[in-house]
């Protein structure tokens, strides 16, 4: 599973990272978390307000920070 | 049901403590420290101890009731409202949607080939992206908080006549050849993200969550910028701006507009600040130019945007945008 964080570096956009690796690291899943700051590879997945999440492809949240619940109910746990 | 049943007690309790707190304030400042009344330190107190419950209450309270409206607005549904519009009816709306749509500086460049690649024309845009920070409701509660409706309602008015105005002339220019070449090549959109429909409780936590990150981060600027305002209040003598902001003094517009653009203050610092100075003389029209400039222009922005703009197209936004708030300035200095 591939898990993708799209944000250009604003605060909730790291916010949004720190908790997603720890849902990650909780559920115990080998997803792997990627936090992608590129503008133009961030426009591509059809986002356009951050922070946004990308799992496997499909985009989950965009715009807010989710919860720990949240993320670990897209990893299925 | 349950909310309404749990709202009405919380804003009756909050409209009770509002009213009380300028009777509180002079309590505090004269009876219980006991300063002797028409003293500088007793003035600064009181206006800092009554205006800075004030205006937070008065944040809490909108930041609430906008997070609720703009529970209904997500940036992808104003897309979808403007594409395909005609471009005079496009910039007002555009303007209008800046105002309810949530939007931070840091998704500008994400939000700008959002629109770009759906077909809404660039003027359109700009009309967006000029409206959407520049008439915020933190601006408005301000002003309203410290210097009444009309002040409120004149840079509301003005600052959505000059996004579409602005927007509208950009649009003249012709620009679409200064974006970055990149941009175009982008197919976006197709990965498109539908929203789930909210329930009630959703936009409510919304809209706490609204209220939690930006009284949060905004609380210590307003306390700050009223520190700031008090001791302006109390301590500089009556008309010392008036030679260097008054009306008379005509070249202080386009100066406060310049001085305006490298200093990025959001609107909960730079307002109570701009209440104290026009408190001791300085021109309605100087101060609204000052603060639009402030808020509206701001170099981090245009560092933002440059990753989609070209240098002249940065320019021809900041220019026209400039030339906008220049024109405010004069026309109250001349009116009011």
């Amino acid at each position: 599973m591939q898990i993708k964080v799209l944000g250009p570096g604003c605060r909730k956009c790291h916010e949004t990272e720190k908790i997603v690796k720890e849902a990650v690291a909780e559920a115990g899943s080998d997803a792997t978390v990627e936090y992608i700051t590129d503008i133009a590879e961030i426009a591509r997945q059809g986002v356009f307000t951050t922070p946004a999440v990308v799992v496997d492809g499909t985009v989950k949240s965009v715009g807010k920070v989710p919860s720990k619940a949240e993320v670990k109910a897209w990893l299925g746990k | 049901m349950k909310y309404i049943l749990v709202g009405v007690p919380l804003l009756a309790a909050w409209f009770v403590i509002y009213k009380s707190l300028a009777a509180f304030s002079k309590f505090f400042t004269y009876k219980l420290l006991g300063l002797p009344a028409g003293s500088h330190l007793a003035h600064s107190i009181e206006f800092f101890i009554y205006d800075t419950p004030k205006v937070l209450m008065l944040l809490t309270l909108v930041v609430f009731g906008v997070g609720i409206i703009r529970s209904f607005f997500t940036p992808d549904r104003t897309r979808r409202i403007l594409t395909g519009k005609r471009e005079s009816l496009g910039n007002i709306l555009a303007a209008l949607l800046g105002i309810v749509t949530p939007f931070c500086t840091c998704s500008a460049v994400p939000l700008f080939i959002g629109f770009v690649t759906a077909g809404i024309p660039l003027g359109v845009t700009f009309s967006f992206l000029i409206s959407a920070p520049m008439v915020n409701e933190i601006a408005v509660v301000l002003l309203y908080g410290l210097f009444g409706w009309k002040v409120a309602g004149l840079y509301l008015g003005t600052g959505l006549l000059i996004a579409m105005i602005a927007g509208w002339t950009i649009g003249r220019f012709h620009m679409e050849g200064h974006l970055e070449e990149w941009v175009y090549q982008i197919q976006s959109g197709e990965a498109g993200y539908e929203e789930p429909e909210k329930s009630w409780a959703d936009r409510i936590e919304y809209a706490t969550d609204a209220v939690r990150d930006i009284v949060g981060r905004v609380w210590i600027y307003v306390v700050l910028g009223i520190a700031v305002g008090a001791a302006i209040h109390g301590y500089v003598p009556e008309g010392f701006m008036a030679s260097i902001m008054g009306k008379d003094a005509w070249w202080s517009v386009p100066a406060a507009v310049l001085i305006g653009i490298p200093m990025y203050s959001n609107a909960a610092g730079i307002i109570p600040v701009v209440q104290a100075l026009l408190g001791k003389g300085a021109a309605l029209g100087t101060v609204l130019a000052f603060m639009m400039s402030v808020i509206a222009l701001s170099l981090p922005e245009a560092i933002i945007l440059r990753k989609v703009l070209k240098p002249t197209l940065i320019a021809a936004f900041f220019g026209v945008v400039g030339f906008g708030i220049l024109i405010v300035g004069y026309l109250f200095n001349v009116l009011i």
